[in-house]
């Protein structure tokens, strides 16, 4: 059976942090949740946020690698396959989270859940969190995060650009900030979805 | 005894090294090992270096050729690096197409590459919308001992220092190149980006410049590369290992 679960989250998160010359209002672009809606597989969602190739498959292999219990279930391959279905920027963070719903859809046992957070870095040091495609290709710098949901761990992250040392700082703090947003939508779909069936 | 203790119990073994602040071939937690370079060996190559980290060699050599520019990109070259990890260098390499080690490994030069702005590729233009260079720059590793990104990235600025492009004119009534053997000029080098890897212990402690065993013992690893600016131009954290059972 089929459930669809819509869940409209507009997130603004004020950032604070830091030394940018303005403080800027990072905000996150519409969230949407799909949940099982392939009936082959154990467990599917589709993820859409606001609107790669070995290397990005392999940051995403080992995140989930990393939070999996790969040793309740010996002996087993778990397949995570992703499918693009329209990119508008902050592609590896959404398929991030998409796998990571996928994961907890399946049952797969997790040491926590995980969640992908993309931001970018204009010229003059602006923070945009989850930037989409025009705002990437301007910027200077993107960085992209992974985060576990236990104790905001990083667990991965992938840049492009040139940035300094205390920009990284700000970014990841932004980046630990919104995670709680997405986190949050995690817990309110599943709630969702279950209270309904 | 100690042999078989090491086998047994690999990370304990481990661990009673790193609780005294060092490690099993006697380094401190943040030293480097003896590094070796050898500029300019290949004398087919436009320019090519040996870079030794205690064991991890790596060799890099640069071709340059003549390419025409892609319409987006008129007066742009290219820089076109490739890591190759042959069964030579560790038992864990098949020989074939390349594995996912070395793809991503030379994902993270090119990365490295346009990141740091080590070469403008309008430099390597000849004529716009004509004629450019590709340097080809192949980084073939001869000895795996960990730390692959380093000595890679250490190799191939080191590489790229030495390239000498002879000087190319576009002959007006022909519209052939014509190379100048005689007359050559080093690359213009902006950046000096330099790569340094930790390894991830027990989620607490960071070790610099892994061997292939503490690679392999380590919950994750982490490269970080810098200019000479104090400028990162990529920050490498591919994922966390599944913790060892110990």
């Amino acid at each position: 059976m089929e459930e669809e679960t819509h869940t409209d989250a507009k997130i603004r998160a004020e950032n604070g942090t830091g030394s940018s010359p303005r403080g800027p209002g990072c905000s996150l672009r519409h969230f949407a949740c799909e949940q099982n809606l392939l009936s082959r597989p154990d467990g599917s969602a589709s993820f859409l946020q606001g609107v790669a190739e070995k290397s990005r498959e392999r940051l995403i292999r080992n995140t989930c690698e990393a939070v999996v219990l790969g040793t309740l279930h010996p002996r087993t391959s778990i397949t995570v396959v992703l499918q693009v279905v329209s990119d508008a920027g902050s592609l590896l963070a959404c398929c991030l989270n998409a796998a990571c719903m996928a994961l907890v859809d399946a049952g797969v046992p997790m040491r926590a859940l995980f969640c992908g957070v993309a931001c970018a870095l204009d010229s003059d040091g602006t923070l945009v969190l989850d930037p989409t495609s025009k705002q990437e290709k301007e910027a200077r710098a993107v960085l992209t995060f992974a985060l576990d949901s236990v104790e905001r761990k990083l667990l991965m992250s992938s840049t492009k650009g040139l940035y300094s040392d205390t920009e990284l700082q700000q970014c990841l703090a932004a980046a630990q900030a919104a995670s709680q947003h997405v986190f949050r939508f995690y817990r309110e779909s599943l709630q969702r979805r279950y209270s309904k069936s | 005894m100690a042999a078989g203790f090491k086998t047994v119990e690999p990370l304990e073994y481990y661990r009673r090294f790193l609780k005294e602040n060092c490690r099993p071939d006697g380094r401190e937690l943040g030293e480097f090992r003896t590094t070796t370079v050898n500029i300019g060996s290949i004398s087919t190559a436009d320019g090519s270096a040996l870079v030794k980290l205690g064991n991890t060699t790596v060799i890099c050599g640069v071709k340059a050729e003549f390419a025409a520019p892609s319409t987006d990109a008129p007066d742009k070259g290219y820089v076109v690096p490739n890591v190759d990890l042959p069964p030579l260098c560790s038992s864990r390499f098949r020989s074939g197409p390349p594995g996912e080690e070395a793809q991503v490994a030379s994902q993270f030069i090119a990365d490295v590459i346009e990141n740091s702005q080590i070469i403008q590729k309008e430099d390597l233009c000849i004529s716009p919308g004509k004629l450019v260079w590709v340097l080809y720059c192949d980084l073939i590793c001869l000895d795996y001992d960990g730390n692959i990104l380093d000595a890679c990235t250490f190799a191939l600025l080191a590489a790229l220092k030495n390239v000498q492009l002879p000087e190319v004119t576009i002959n007006e009534e022909t519209a052939l190149a014509e190379v100048n053997l005689k007359k050559k000029s080093y690359l213009n080098i902006r950046t000096h980006p330099v790569a340094t890897s930790f390894a991830v212990f027990d989620d607490t402690l960071l070790i610099v410049d892994p061997t292939g065993e503490e690679e392999h013992l380590a919950t994750g690893t982490l490269t970080i590369v810098m200019d000479e600016e104090g400028k990162l131009c990529c920050l490498h954290k591919p994922g966390m290992f599944p913790p060892l059972q110990s």
